[in-house]
């Protein structure tokens, strides 16, 4: 019991660990995405037109599915449409200089519309065998450690091995160095000579896409290849998770799981529905909490990034 | 020397200049200001109907307006349920105008919308049919009002104090309503089906001989005592030095600290009375996890798009109520899938065109003089 | 000496809005010299300056670099061209350490593969085999070593891309060869002004700059600091560099620069050598016509005491005395100027007083003159609690459309800000306010569109009467001005003189904080020194030298300080 419960809570946790590793990567450069959900929704869908392209290509004979071609299809389509999200907050907030909590907002409402409405129109027959893929895991659940670590389909690996390589591309390369420096102080790192709207661009579209691969994995993974609304939520949470993890994804590995065994406890624990819900709130208590210790404890490297949510014009006077 | 410094560099192209460069306007004439918005929506319209047109093969296109407005327009009854909409979201929009004016970023509207519903409904469980109707809806509106302030007050505090971001807590809360509301359903619902069916009382509808309208009627009083509010009130004027700059007011023994709290109070019990509107003033009171339905997020678009002026909010949202309404029975007649959903898209592009046009507004964009060469 | 020019600007012209920055500005630099920008605050120096460093783009005009026409349109272009720029604020961010902002937007050292390929085809073409068997094997070889030739410029990019624990070998050098005392591994937020600026220069030389450009650099250094920042820009000119100091200091100008070109309200007057000049000269062509700067200084009549302050201490954020054991008394009928190099305290000691800045110990009494003197303390009490005790205080902030005014409202709301309290009323009286805000821009020449014309759209003069306005309507008995002609031009400077002159002779305690010396000299009565936030001495301004003032405002008296103040 308690053993299924923690598997499901790393499997489950993937989503925002996408979510989060994407977000961070777009505060990081000093803007606030709060159209992540809607962008995760687009990854879902990007998923889905991904691999009905795919099966459409081998004739949707479930025999000839080919494993690493079927997820790097659904992956490239989920990045690509997610990208694109990321690439609509980013000319918006970044070239047109918009608010960005209100394009943040009107594109969680764009891109959740367009993939509920959207996906409908996708026929979604023999995604349960793709799905499979997604899920397989890469070592039989035959003890413990291989139930809890090694069950997993590749995407819950890839969420990892991702976060890593971006926490430390943000701590240990000149590339990290930059982008941080943008976040909190884009007029510095202009006058350094960085390509500021460059950096700009390329977090917001591979923070969107990043992203986009916790839509793919809820839909293709998570409810095998079925489509259910509850995304937005999680969006949330993911959002949340960059918090909790104060811009560092390596501890978002770790606050994601804890997310994801506190999204799924209710279910494990054998209490009524009502308290079920309560335990649901406790993600989004804690990230309070985290948020308000932060502030109070005021420590200057575990603050938002100093230039969060404003526009960077460097003509100003 | 020369020629090793251009090449080292690389990155210096002579005899290129940029094309354009961007100039912060300083002012720009009412008439063309109107004229970029207008012709945003109908840009947004106009890109509506291809999709529409899209979707049903390219015979819809027409057919597409005509829904719009009979969904908005079409029967008494339609027009009814358009000015209902237009009274809440006008309402939640209403609310979150004073905190943006003093430039707190308060996008917890949702859940000070919904935990007021909540303490509402609240009020009917434990006191419906055991005290007459008045009494009762006194009761939910006071409970409804102290509810929607405490969520309000809540990240006020914290900004104030310890300058905690204000964007990131009030969204949090709003997840926390969310699951009160699931949680506190859930345990009412004793059959277990996560649902709290109509209630019995506690509705004012037709109360005061205004079926319908009279969400309208309060909505419309309230529009004109914050207009009042943020033009003519000491508060008002104090809300918008704070917006403009802490130091000023600092420097003028405002009580910056007091001045954002009290007003987030406002904004609260506003959202208060809005949450108190959905259960009361509907003839069907109830509450569930969607009942504001992502209103506070709209509401926020809205405040920021009629740039904090209630009159030109009245406008805004009537717009976009009427986008909601009509593209919604344009997706039912024509039978193109999740109505919902393709509100959302309708109004989506609306939002996403109306505020990239803004930075026509702002901005200049400045072509470099050809000279000759 | 070498006289190759380095680099020209040719007609340039930028404007902000209706604000003409830079008018048709020409100028040259040449190799190997220290050439001094000079102009008065405002004359656009600095902008002139940033279409250089790439921070802004000339609206019209040319940049020539090595004779060639060239674009600036980002900081990188400036480097790209070897042009370093030292702002006056900081381009540091605060979170990382020093070794990271010096580093911070480096580039990888250039590698072509096309190139490198060249070379290895020409170095290989020289020993090519003939037969046939190691002809073959010749050229295997040749082609594996060009096929690698991608992968390993990727490898160095990646290797270069990797924050290495060594990066800071190459900065050590640097500093190690200037003599700069730095700990590269403290983070900016924890440093001093002046290692800021250290990190600051060390950036621009490691970027191997060729010409390099001083925002006002002397403004927050000591005079050793000062000698040793000259010391090294001889040591650079010397090696060949060229190099731009903006600033404002006479003496500076005379003491470094080989030429000095004059700006006057954005257009360029002058380039004369050094040499051939005097601080005479210069001051008339910055100024323009020769000013008298007689200003008019009439007896206190009647000065009593208004305003003691007793052991004033202040602690900033950093836990360093901002103000320690700040002592004197301001009276009616007298000015007294505070002077001091920028960030000594004077802004810590008026806020103190205005009740806006947390004080760590001290006195400070004021005597009500409505109440024949009566004591009123007004330690650690807020503005709102100074007004309510019957304190008639007036306070012209250094920062006016930060904290004096707001920027985005009208004349009739910025009026406001000082009464909008009064009254029991819910609702705001715009009446009066907009008769005030008619009579100030009425008789003290406020040129603007109307009174509800937003002030931001005012320029600084206008700005600071409006703000000079409001606050000596309110009939103060103490009035406290933050640098009230920064950035303001003569005739607007002497209209603020005459406004400060009147309330003196109102019988006003006036306190004003300048930083020209000849101004504090001619227009205060009394001029009150500090150096690093404690007060150097107290001196008379009718008969105060100016290089009394300024030695007491970069080093503290010893003994017979005590005395001077005592006396007075």
């Amino acid at each position: 019991m308690f053993l299924t419960f923690l598997r499901n809570a790393i499997r489950f946790s993937t989503i925002f660990l996408f979510g989060s590793t994407g977000e961070t990567i777009t505060e990081k450069s000093g803007h606030l995405n709060l159209g992540t959900p809607g962008i995760m929704c687009l990854g879902a869908l990007g998923g889905c037109v991904g691999s009905r392209i795919y099966l459409n290509s081998i004739g949707s004979d479930p025999a000839l599915i080919n494993g690493f071609s079927a997820v790097m299809t659904g992956v490239i389509f989920a990045m690509i449409f997610a990208g694109l999200g990321g690439l609509l907050y980013g000319f918006l907030t970044i070239t047109l200089r918009c608010n960005q909590n209100v394009t943040g907002l009107a594109i969680t409402t764009f891109g959740a519309g367009a993939t509920n409405f959207f996906i409908t129109y996708v026929d979604r027959t023999g995604f349960n065998y793709l799905a499979a893929k997604y899920t397989a895991p890469i070592s039989p659940a035959s003890d413990w450690f291989s139930s809890i670590f090694l069950s997993h389909g590749v995407l819950v690996y890839s969420a990892i091995v991702l976060a890593l390589i971006v926490a430390f591309v943000m701590k240990k390369t000149r590339t990290g160095l930059n982008l941080t420096a943008i976040g909190e102080n884009p007029a510095t790192a202009d006058a350094a000579g960085i390509n500021v709207t460059g950096y700009k661009y390329v977090s917001c579209v591979l923070g969107g896409a990043v992203s986009g691969l916790g839509g793919l994995f809820y839909i293709m993974d998570y409810l095998y290849g079925s489509w259910e609304y509850s995304i937005d939520a999680m969006g949330w949470l993911a959002v949340a998770l960059v918090i909790f993890s104060v811009w560092k994804p390596n501890w978002g590995i770790l606050g994601s799981i804890l997310f994801g065994a506190l999204y799924i406890l209710p279910t494990y624990a054998g209490v009524n529905f009502s308290i079920q819900e309560l335990v649901k709130m406790v993600p989004y208590a804690v990230t309070i909490i985290v948020l308000v210790i932060t502030s109070i404890v005021n420590r200057r490297e575990s603050q938002p990034p100093a230039a969060l949510g404003l526009s960077y014009f460097r003509e100003e006077r | 020397m020369s020629l090793k410094t251009a090449a080292a560099g690389g990155n210096v192209k002579h005899h290129k200049e940029p094309l354009f460069h961007l100039v912060k306007r300083t002012d720009i004439a009412t008439w063309k200001k109107w004229l970029i918005r207008i012709v945003t929506v109908a840009a947004a319209l106009l890109l509506s109907g291809i999709v529409c047109a899209v979707l049903t093969d390219g015979s819809n296109f027409i057919g597409f307006y005509e829904q719009l407005f009979r969904g908005a327009f079409g029967s008494t009854w339609r027009i009814q349920v358009l000015f209902q909409s237009w009274a809440i979201l006008m309402c939640i929009s209403l609310a979150v105008t004073p905190a943006f004016k003093m430039r707190f970023w308060n996008i917890g509207a949702e859940g000070q919308t919904l935990i007021a519903a909540l303490a509402s409904v609240t009020v009917i469980m434990y006191l419906g049919g055991k005290v007459p109707n008045a009494v009762l809806i006194l009761v939910m509106l006071a409970a409804s009002i102290l509810a929607g302030a405490v969520w309000g007050a809540i990240p006020a505090i914290f900004k104030a104090q310890w300058g905690t971001n204000e964007t990131l807590f009030t969204l949090m809360m709003n997840y926390v309503a969310t699951q009160l509301v699931l949680f506190s359903v859930n345990a009412w619902a004793k059959d277990g089906s996560g649902t709290l069916g109509v209630l019995n009382y506690g509705s004012f509808d037709g109360l005061f001989g205004l079926e319908y309208i009279q969400n309208v009627v309060f909505v419309t009083v309230l529009t004109v005592i914050v207009f009042i509010y943020l033009k003519f009130s000491k508060h008002g004027y104090e809300l918008e030095v704070v917006g403009e700059s802490v130091n000023t007011a600092k420097y003028i023994g405002i009580n910056v600290k007091k001045v954002i709290i009290r007003t987030m109070i406002f904004s609260g019990v506003m959202c208060g009375f809005a949450g108190f509107l959905l259960v009361g003033g509907s003839p069907t009171p109830t509450v569930n996890g969607t009942l504001v339905g992502g209103r506070g997020f709209t509401a926020i678009l809205v405040s920021w798009l009629s740039k904090f002026s209630p009159v030109a909010m009245v406008f805004v949202t009537l717009l976009v109520v009427f986008l909601e309404r009509g593209s919604s029975q344009a997706a039912n007649s024509m039978r193109l899938g999740d109505t919902a959903a393709f509100e959302d898209i309708v109004v989506g592009l609306f939002f996403l065109l109306i505020i990239a046009c803004e930075f026509f507004i702002n901005y200049k964009v400045k072509f470099r003089k050809k000279e000759g060469k | 000496m070498d006289k190759t020019i380095a680099l020209e600007l040719r007609h340039i012209t930028k404007t902000f809005g209706e604000v003409v920055a830079n008018k048709d500005v020409n100028l040259e630099l040449y190799r190997g010299e220290i050439l001094s920008l000079l102009g008065e605050n405002g004359s656009g120096k600095t902008t002139l300056m940033n279409m250089i460093s790439g921070i802004y783009f000339p609206d019209e005009g040319h940049i020539l670099a090595d004779g060639k026409e060239v674009v600036i349109r980002s900081p990188k272009d400036a480097f790209a061209l070897k042009i370093g720029m030292i702002h006056q604020h900081f381009k540091l961010v605060d979170v990382f350490t020093a070794t990271d902002n010096i580093i911070l937007g480096e580039h990888m050292p250039p590698y072509s593969v096309k190139e490198e390929g060249e070379k290895i085809i020409a170095e290989a073409n020289g020993i090519k085999p003939v037969k046939g068997n190691e002809k073959f094997l010749w050229g295997l070889k040749l082609g594996l070593k060009l096929t690698a030739l991608p992968f390993i410029k990727l490898g160095k990019k990646i290797k270069f891309d990797y924050l290495s624990k060594s990066r800071s070998a190459r900065i050590e050098t640097i500093a190690a060869k200037y003599g700069f005392e730095i700990d590269l591994k403290k983070k900016i937020y924890d440093m001093s002004v002046s290692e800021k600026q250290t990190v600051e220069i060390i950036k621009v030389l490691y970027r191997g700059a060729e010409i390099l450009i001083l925002d006002e650099p002397t403004a927050v250094l000591t005079p050793q600091e000062i000698d040793k920042l000259f010391a090294i820009l001889r040591r650079m000119r010397d090696d060949g560099k060229s190099i731009i100091i903006i600033t404002h200091k006479l003496n500076e100008v005379m003491a470094i620069s080989d030429r000095v070109a004059v700006l006057r309200k954005g257009e360029h007057i002058a380039t004369v050598n050094t040499a051939e000049t005097n601080e005479k000269a210069l001051t008339e062509m910055m100024v323009g016509e020769k000013v008298d700067l007689n200003i008019d200084r009439a007896e206190p009549v009647d000065p009593k005491d208004r305003l003691t302050v007793t052991d004033l201490t202040v602690v900033n954020r950093d836990g360093i005395k901002a103000l320690d054991g700040v002592s004197f008394t301001a009276r009616s009928g007298e000015i007294l100027g505070i002077a001091g190099i920028a960030g000594s305290g004077q802004r810590e000691l008026l806020e103190s007083i205005a009740g806006l800045q947390k004080t760590a110990g001290g006195d400070i009494i004021y005597f009500d003159p409505a109440k024949e003197d009566a004591a009123v303390d007004l330690m650690q009490k807020t503005p709102v609690e100074i007004r309510d005790l019957g304190v008639r205080l007036s306070f012209v902030p250094e920062d006016r459309l930060g904290m004096g005014l707001v920027g985005n409202m009208d004349l009739v709301d910025n009026m406001m800000l000082r009464s909008y309290q009064k009254g029991h009323s819910l609702f705001v009286d715009r009446k009066n306010p907009k008769h005030l805000a008619e009579d100030i821009v009425g008789r003290l020449h406020v040129n603007t569109p109307g009174v509800r014309t937003p002030v931001r759209r005012l320029s600084g003069g206008n700005v600071q009467k409006v703000l000079v306005g409001r606050e000596i309507a309110a009939a103060p008995t103490v009035l406290m001005a933050a640098y009230p002609v920064r950035g303001l031009d003569i005739n607007s400077s002497y209209m603020i003189y005459r406004l400060l002159n009147e309330q003196k002779e109102k019988g006003v305690a006036v306190i004003y904080v300048g930083e020209d010396l000849d101004v504090l000299i001619e227009l205060c009565d009394r001029i009150l020194v500090l150096c690093a936030g404690k007060v150097s001495g107290i001196v008379d301004g009718r008969g105060a030298k100016k290089e009394e003032i300024g030695l007491m405002m970069t080093k503290l008296h010893g003994g017979e300080n005590g005395a001077t103040e005592e006396a007075l």
